[in-house]
C-alpha cells in the first residue's frame, strides 16, 4: 500500500505543536484584549448605519480615488460631530457605509451624505488655528470703506497683465508657488500681518476692497462679487464678510467641529475655515472659481526632470477666466492675499501663492512635495472637478435591545445547530464522534480567536449575516470530518487493517477535501470582493471558517486520527468504536491480514478503483 | 444506525445498487417538470420582493404592552402623507414591525416619534430603516457580477482539476439548483430579501461543494477506465455515486441541521428577519443541491463522456463481455440484494440479469470455450 504521509509517524508531535499554537494565539488574543470579545456589527450592538451610493455628478465613472477622497470627507465630518467609534467604509466600487453607534441624530444623517465641493477663494488672512479674542471684529467691518487705496491697487494690477504674459513663453504653463508647507509659513507672516492688524489692518486684511477688484475685470464670471459690488453698504453685508471676520477671530482649528466641513461653504460667501489638519486657520474672499471648472489634475515631475513633484491643473474655458483673473490680481497682491485657498468641502486643503498670472487655464502647483503629497493634492483637486453626489440608500437604527436580541438569537442558533450535529455525530458514528466533537470545539475556539484577532487588525465587525455564515460554515467543517471517516469506513471494508484504512484514506480524503473547500473558498473570495451590504460579512465569515476548517483537518483532526489508531479501543475495532470492521461489512483485526469473508467484496472494491 | 452503515457498506461493495444512472431519463423528465413549473412561477406570479427592493421603510417596535391596531392608527394618524398605507404585523415576542412606501428623513423621524408616543416607548427604541429604492436591485446587480465572476472562475478551476465535461455538468447542475430554489420562493411566495440574495449565493458554493465531492469518485473509480474492460464508464459512475451516498445523506443532514437551528432561532427568538430569511432559502437550496448533485451531475456527465469515440468503444466492448460471462454470474448474487434494488444494480438494461459487481467477473473464471462461443439464446 501506499507509503504513510510523514504526520502518520509522529501524530504526538504535531498535535502537540498544533495545540501549542492555538494556545499561543488564544494568548495573544487575551494579551490583546483582556476580555475578548469581537466588534459586533450595528445590527448586534444597536446604532445607525447609513448607506451611500455614490454617483459623479456629471454621469462619468466613479473612480476609487475619488470614492476614497468621499470616504476622508465623511470621515472629517463624522469625526467632527464628535461621534465616537463610528466608522466609513467603502463596500464595492460606488458604495460607502458609515456605522455610527447609537441611535443618530437626523442631521448627521443628512450631514454625512452631502455633496462635497470644491472651490478656490483667495486668503485674506491668515493665522495660526486657535482663537485670538482681539479686536479684530471691530477692525473687520470698518475695512471694506477704509480701504479704496488697496481696491485700486489691486484694480491696476490686472490691468498691466505684463507680469503674466511676458513670463509665459518662457515658462509655458506659468508656476504657481507653494503648498501646504509654505503656507503655514505665509500663514506665520499673516498672524504677523494680523497682530498688526490691529493698527493697519486696512492695508492687510481688506477683504472687500480685493472682491470687487477680482469680479472688475472677469466681468459677469460668478454673480455674487457683483453683488457686493452694488451694494457697498457693509451692514447688509451680503458676502458676509463681516459675519466671516468675526468668525474668523472666534474660530478654533483645534475643535473637532471646526474640522467637520460640511456644507457650510457658500461659495457667494466671505468664508472663515480652518485646514483640514487643524493647524492653520483662514479668512477667505467669496470663491472666484468652482471645482467642477476643473477639467483635470494630476502630479507629475516637471518636464525639465529637475525639481520636486508637482500637481498640473487644467481649467475649462470659464474656469481659466476666472482663475486667470484671480492670479493676474494676486501675483501683484501683498502676502498673505497672494495666496489662493483650496477648499473643499470648506476646508482649506492648500493654499498656494501665486508667482505668475495664469491665463492659459494651465497651471502648475509646486512646493517640496513628495510624490504622496502631490497625489493627495491632486486627487483632491480631480475629486472637486467632478464631486460625487450620494444617494441615501438605506439608512438603519437599530436600538441596542433589539441588537442584543439579534445577537442573542444568532449565538442560540448556533449553539441548536451545533448541538444538533454533534448528537447527529455521536450517535452515527459512536466513539468516532468525539473526533468529530473536539474537531469542531478547535475549529470553533480557532474561529472566535480568528475574528477576535481581526477585530484587533483588520477591523473586522461580526454582523448578523456573519454569524449566520458560521453556522453555515458548521455543516461545511463536519462535512470533511464526513468524507474522512467514510473514507476509512470504505478502506476497512477493503480489508485493510485500521490504520492502513486512516493512513490510506486520508491520502483520498485529502484530495477531496481540498477540491471541495477550494471552490467554497472561491465562492466567499469572490463574493467579498464584489458584493455589498451583509454579502459581505456573510462572505467573509463562510471564508474565515473554510480556511479554519482545511488547518483543523490537517493539523487536529488527521493526527488525532492516527494517534487514536494506535490505541487499542480503536485499533481492535470496539463495537462502539464506529469502526469495527465487522459492523461495516469489513474485518479489521488489529495488524493482521484481511479476514476470508471480506475478501472476495474487497477484491471487487479495489478493482473498482484500479480499473 | 447500524443498519444504515451496513447499507453504507454494502453500498460500497456493490451488494446494493441504486440505478442512478440508468434511469438518468427519469430523473430528467422529473427535473424538467420542476424547471417548467418554476420558470412559469416566476414568469406568471414572479418573486415576492422585500421593501428592501423596492424602496420604503420599517419600524420594529419593541412594546410589550402594543397592539397592532394602536400602532396602526398611530402610524395613519402622524400626518404624513407619504406613508400610503402601512402593513402592521406582530413579530415573535413583544415587537410590533411597521411598514410604509418609501419616506424621507424628518417624516420618518415624525411617523417614529408618533408611533413611540402610541406604544408609550422612547423614540430611540423605534427601530428604523429607510431604503433608497435602488439599494435591494444594487445589491442584487453585485451578487450578479458576483455570480458571474465566480462560475467563470470555478469552471477554470474544475476543468483545471477534473475536466471541462465535468465542470460543465457541475454548472449545469447549479443552474438547476438556482433556478428550481427561485422558482419554489415565486410557487410559495416567500419575501425576497437581501438575505435571501445571500442565502442563494451560499447555495451556489454549496452545490458544487457537494457535485466536486461525488465527481471525485467518479474521477477515481474512472481513472484508466478505457484501458479496462471491466465496467463501461456509466457503471463506475453510478458505483461512484452509490458509494458516496451514505456520505452525501451525512453531509445532507449535518448541513440542514444548523440550518434548521438557524430557523428555529430566527422564527422564535427574533421574529422575521434576516436569519430566518437566509435559513429558508439553504433549507430549499441544500435539499435541491444534494439531489442534483446525484440525480443530474453525475447521468449528465456520463452522457458527455459517452460523446467521447473512445467511451462508447469501450462500453460496447464491455457489454459485450458482460453479455458473455451473464449466464454465469446472473442469478446468485442477486439474493444478497435488498428487495427494492434487485435488478437495479445493471446499468445496461439489455443485460438486467447481469450484476457487474458482486461476483467477480474476469474472464478466467469463463472458460475459454464460453467466452469464445456465447450461447445463442442469450442474444436477441
Amino acid at each position: 500500500m501506499a507509503a504513510p504521509p510523514p504526520t502518520a509517524s509522529h501524530p504526538g508531535r504535531t498535535l502537540t505543536i498544533f495545540m501549542l499554537v492555538v494556545v499561543a494565539l488564544g494568548g495573544l488574543m487575551f494579551a490583546l484584549d483582556s476580555t475578548p470579545t469581537p466588534n459586533l456589527g450595528l445590527d448586534l450592538e444597536g446604532g445607525t448605519s447609513i448607506t451611500l451610493t455614490a454617483t459623479p455628478t456629471d454621469g462619468g465613472e466613479v473612480t476609487s480615488e475619488a470614492l476614497q477622497t468621499a470616504v476622508e470627507i465623511i470621515r472629517s465630518r463624522v469625526d467632527g460631530a464628535g461621534v465616537a467609534e463610528s466608522e466609513v467604509t467603502t463596500q464595492g466600487s460606488t458604495t460607502i457605509v458609515v456605522a455610527v453607534p447609537g441611535v443618530s441624530p437626523d442631521a448627521l444623517v443628512e450631514l454625512v451624505g452631502t455633496t462635497a465641493e470644491l472651490r478656490f477663494r483667495q486668503v485674506l488672512a491668515a493665522g495660526p488655528g486657535f482663537a485670538i479674542p482681539t479686536p479684530p471684529p471691530v477692525t473687520g467691518s470698518p475695512d471694506p470703506s477704509a480701504s479704496p487705496g488697496a481696491t485700486t491697487g489691486a484694480t491696476t494690477a490686472p490691468a498691466t497683465t505684463d507680469p503674466g504674459t511676458s513670463l509665459d513663453p518662457s515658462s509655458a504653463p506659468a508656476a504657481l508657488g507653494g503648498h501646504r508647507g509654505s503656507s503655514v509659513q505665509s500663514g506665520i507672516a499673516g498672524l504677523a500681518g494680523l497682530a498688526n492688524g490691529t493698527t493697519t489692518s486696512p492695508a492687510t486684511t481688506s477683504p472687500a476692497a480685493t472682491t470687487p477688484a477680482t469680479t472688475a475685470p472677469t466681468g459677469s464670471d460668478s454673480p455674487s462679487p457683483t453683488t457686493s459690488a452694488t451694494t457697498p453698504s457693509p451692514a447688509d453685508d451680503p458676502t458676509g464678510e463681516a459675519a466671516a471676520v468675526a468668525a474668523y477671530a472666534e474660530i478654533d482649528c483645534t475643535d473637532p467641529a471646526n474640522l467637520q466641513g460640511g456644507n457650510s461653504d457658500d461659495p457667494a460667501k466671505a468664508l472663515a475655515t480652518c485646514d483640514a489638519a487643524g493647524g492653520t486657520k483662514y479668512l477667505l474672499a467669496p470663491a472666484t472659481v468652482l471645482g467642477t471648472d476643473v477639467t483635470d489634475a494630476f502630479a507629475g515631475l516637471p518636464q525639465t526632470g529637475v525639481g520636486d513633484w508637482q500637481v498640473n491643473l487644467e481649467f475649462n474655458g470659464d474656469g481659466a477666466d476666472s482663475f486667470g483673473a484671480m492670479t493676474q490680481e494676486l501675483v501683484v497682491a501683498p502676502p498673505p492675499t497672494n495666496q489662493f485657498a483650496i477648499v473643499l468641502d470648506g476646508l482649506v486643503q492648500s493654499a498656494p501663492r501665486v508667482i505668475n498670472a495664469i491665463l492659459d487655464g494651465r497651471a502648475q502647483i509646486t512646493g517640496d512635495f513628495t510624490q504622496s503629497e502631490a497625489s493627495e493634492l491632486a486627487n483632491v483637486l480631480k475629486y472637486g472637478a467632478l464631486p460625487l453626489r450620494f444617494e441615501t440608500s438605506d439608512v438603519t437604527d437599530v436600538t441596542a435591545t433589539l441588537g442584543r436580541d439579534s445577537l442573542r438569537a444568532g449565538l442560540i442558533a448556533g449553539l441548536i445547530g451545533l448541538a444538533l450535529v454533534l448528537v447527529y455525530a455521536t450517535v452515527y458514528y459512536r466513539a468516532l464522534g468525539s473526533v468529530i466533537v473536539g474537531s469542531l470545539g478547535i475549529a470553533a475556539l480557532i474561529t472566535y480567536i480568528a475574528v477576535v484577532l481581526l477585530s484587533e487588525w483588520i477591523g473586522f465587525t461580526l454582523t448578523l449575516a456573519g454569524i449566520a455564515g458560521l453556522i453555515v460554515a458548521i455543516g461545511i467543517t463536519a462535512d470533511s470530518f464526513i468524507i474522512y471517516f467514510e473514507r476509512i469506513r470504505d478502506e476497512i471494508r477493503e480489508g485493510r487493517t485500521l490504520r492502513a484504512a486512516i493512513e490510506h484514506g486520508w491520502l483520498r480524503a485529502r484530495r477531496t477535501i481540498i477540491a471541495a473547500d477550494v471552490v467554497s473558498l472561491l465562492s466567499s473570495v469572490v463574493l467579498y470582493i464584489v458584493s455589498i451590504g451583509n454579502v459581505r460579512g456573510f462572505a467573509f465569515a463562510l471564508g474565515l471558517s473554510t480556511a479554519v476548517d482545511l488547518v483543523v483537518v490537517f493539523l487536529f483532526t488527521k493526527p488525532l486520527m492516527t494517534w487514536f489508531g494506535k490505541r487499542q479501543f480503536f485499533g481492535e475495532g470496539s463495537r462502539w468504536s464506529g469502526l469495527s470492521g465487522d459492523r461495516l461489512g469489513g474485518r479489521n483485526r488489529p495488524g493482521g491480514t484481511p479476514g476470508p469473508s471480506s475478501t472476495r467484496a474487497a477484491r471487487l472494491a479495489r478493482t473498482a478503483e484500479e480499473a | 444506525m447500524s443498519r444504515f452503515g451496513n447499507l453504507g457498506a454494502r453500498l460500497y461493495k456493490g451488494e446494493v445498487s441504486y440505478d442512478f444512472i440508468g434511469k438518468a431519463k427519469t430523473w430528467y423528465a422529473v427535473s424538467a417538470v420542476l424547471l417548467l413549473l418554476s420558470l412559469g412561477a416566476l414568469v406568471l406570479s414572479g418573486l415576492d420582493f422585500g421593501i428592501e427592493f423596492q424602496g420604503g421603510a420599517v419600524f420594529i417596535a419593541d412594546a410589550p404592552g402594543g397592539t397592532v391596531a394602536q400602532a396602526r392608527d398611530a402610524v395613519l394618524g402622524a400626518g404624513v402623507d407619504a406613508i400610503g398605507e402601512a402593513t402592521v404585523t406582530k413579530l415573535g415576542g413583544d415587537s410590533i414591525r411597521v411598514e410604509t412606501l418609501a419616506l424621507d428623513l424628518p417624516e420618518s423621524t415624525v411617523v417614529r416619534e408618533a408611533l413611540a408616543d402610541a406604544l408609550g416607548i422612547a423614540p430611540d427604541e423605534v427601530q428604523r430603516q429607510l431604503v433608497g429604492p435602488s439599494w435591494g436591485g444594487e445589491i442584487t446587480d453585485k451578487a450578479l457580477t458576483g455570480l458571474a465572476v465566480f462560475i467563470v472562475l470555478v469552471s477554470i478551476y474544475l476543468a483545471m482539476t477534473f475536466e471541462w465535461k465535468m465542470a460543465l455538468a457541475a454548472i449545469v447542475a447549479l443552474v438547476h439548483d438556482v433556478t428550481i430554489t427561485a422558482g419554489i420562493y415565486a410557487l410559495v411566495g416567500f419575501e425576497v430579501t437581501p438575505a435571501t440574495v445571500v442565502g442563494l449565493l451560499t447555495i451556489l458554493g454549496y452545490s458544487l461543494y457537494d457535485t466536486v465531492v461525488v465527481f471525485d469518485k467518479v474521477r477515481e473509480n474512472t481513472r484508466n477506465i478505457l484501458g479496462s474492460n471491466r465496467w463501461t464508464f456509466a457503471q463506475a459512475a453510478n458505483l461512484a455515486v452509490n458509494q458516496t451516498l451514505v456520505r452525501s445523506i451525512n453531509t445532507s443532514i449535518v448541513a440542514l441541521l444548523p440550518v434548521l437551528g438557524l430557523l428555529v432561532g430566527g422564527v422564535f427568538l427574533v421574529g422575521a428577519g434576516a436569519l430566518n430569511d437566509l435559513a429558508l432559502v439553504l433549507l430549499v437550496g441544500m435539499a435541491v443541491g444534494a439531489y442534483s448533485s446525484i440525480f443530474i451531475a453525475t447521468p449528465l456527465l456520463v452522457q458527455l463522456k459517452e460523446r467521447e469515440p473512445a467511451v462508447r468503444a469501450q462500453k460496447a466492448r464491455v457489454e459485450a463481455r458482460q453479455a458473455l460471462v451473464s449466464p454465469a454470474a446472473g442469478a446468485t448474487v442477486t439474493g444478497r440484494e435488498l428487495p427494492g434494488a434487485a435488478g437495479a444494480a445493471p446499468v445496461i438494461s439489455r443485460t438486467r440479469n447481469v450484476v457487474p459487481v458482486g461476483q467477480r467477473q474476469q474472464p478466467k473464471k469463463v472458460s475459454r470455450e464460453r467466452r469464445t462461443t456465447p450461447p445463442p439464446k442469450k442474444r436477441p
